[in-house]
């Protein structure tokens, strides 16, 4: 299965990002091969407004089915969660340390937005 | 002849230029308060509420009998307010522009567009001053919508001299302020922050292609940067109103100055001959 997760950068050991909309890659981990690929999101890094709905878009169009981030503001959570998509939150150093935090279990799926609009 | 009264900082004094010059000019005029984030030239004119309006923005309605999910709508979409998932629009209203491209570009013709309140537009009279004022929802972000309804509302006494009001800094609503105007009176004040705004206003104003000139408010606090400024750029000085504590006093009360001060309804009706003379001529529209 794909997982999702916000990364400043294209490897495991690149700082996990706390912001979904304005993360600037997204690292997809399948986790029947232990491989990863790197889904570039600067596009939407550099959007004026709507990032986090425009993320959103791109991560339910990447097919992954569950996604691990910082904290998901109220737009973004409607498109993740209309697609069926599972959120957990995390709060890590690194790609590499969400990823060990994921597949220990020791993160919970999210049941909405964790901040307001324009957090920052 | 339409003047705009803008600045770049916040808090220069467009609103007490702009109803001080109305009442001392002593005319029938029309009188825009188009800071509709923030609007207080009524608090000041007062006068009788006439009538009012709902302001409202065109966004798109999606009918799923007749949508394929094709996207078209969300990739044309220069606002990201549309998202497509398991075939079927979300549109996002807090983000929608009113731009219409979805509907436009839409193949299936599936997309309506349906009015969305963004604020209101009132009307009021105050002896001579018929004023229109915009006036934004709390929650609401777009404050170009509402704008634009007061300047729509104001063609039926578009051969009226009308004074417009203007939000402070150089982003849209100041563009769509300006827009269609025939002359621009930036109000300025000589401090660090007034000055670097002022720059800005100007770069703006010469963009959006009209004559203008600067009045400097609260003069003699700070120093001489702005009179220096225009000079050496050119800028017409259209008058100087002093950092008087009677004014601010006045202003304070919700008071309209040139009603009790008669040296400064003179002034003020010496700034405004000299924006006929400096900003109407060149144009040949001053009435």
């Amino acid at each position: 299965m794909k997982v999702a997760f916000t990364a400043g950068g294209e490897t495991l050991e690149s700082p996990f990002d706390n912001r979904f909309g304005r993360a600037e890659k997204f690292i997809i981990y399948d986790t029947d091969s232990d491989t990863f690929e790197v889904l570039d999101n600067t596009q939407n890094l550099q959007a004026v407004q709507g990032a986090g709905v425009q993320s959103a878009q791109h991560i339910v169009d990447s097919g992954v089915k569950e996604l691990v981030t910082g904290n998901l503001g109220p737009k973004a959570a409607q498109v993740i969660f209309a697609a069926g998509i599972a959120v957990y939150h995390a709060n890590a150093e690194t790609v590499a340390e969400a990823l060990a935090m994921y597949k220990s279990k020791a993160i919970k799926p999210l049941k909405g937005a964790t901040v307001e609009e324009h957090w920052v | 002849m339409k003047v705009v009264i803008a600045s770049g900082k916040g808090g220069t004094g467009k609103t007490f230029f702009s109803v001080n010059l109305a009442r001392a000019l002593d005319r029938e005029l029309l009188l825009l308060d188009c800071d509709v984030e923030e609007p207080n030239v009524a608090l000041f004119t007062k006068g009788e509420l006439i009538k009012e309006r709902e302001a409202t923005l065109l966004i798109p309605q999606v009918d799923l009998n007749i949508c394929d999910g094709c996207r078209v709508c969300a990739d044309v979409c220069e606002f990201n307010a549309i998202a497509v998932i398991g075939g079927e629009p979300l549109i996002f209203e807090d983000l929608c522009h009113g731009c219409g491209a979805c509907a436009l570009y839409c193949p299936q013709k599936a997309i309506s567009e349906i009015p969305y309140r963004v604020g209101v537009v009132k009307h009021y009279k105050a002896g001579k001053i018929s004023l229109i004022e915009g006036r934004l929802d709390v929650g609401k972000a777009l404050a170009v919508p509402v704008i634009r309804e007061v300047k729509r509302d104001a063609q039926a006494q578009r051969d009226t001299l009308t004074l417009l009001d203007s939000p402070p800094g150089t982003s849209c609503p100041v563009v769509w302020s300006l827009t269609g105007c025939d002359a621009a009176v930036l109000v300025a004040e000589g401090t660090p922050f007034g000055m670097h705004d002022l720059k800005l206003a100007v770069e703006t104003v010469k963009e959006v292609g009209l004559p203008f000139g600067v009045v400097i408010n609260r003069d003699g606090l700070g120093d001489e940067r702005i009179a220096d400024y225009c000079r050496s750029q050119g800028i017409p000085v259209l008058g100087r109103i002093p950092n008087d504590r009677e004014i601010a006093r006045l202003y304070a009360q919700g008071e309209i100055v040139v009603d009790h001060l008669e040296k400064y309804r003179t002034l003020f009706r010496e700034i405004w001959e000299n924006i006929e003379n400096t900003l109407g001529e060149r144009y040949g529209s001053a009435k």
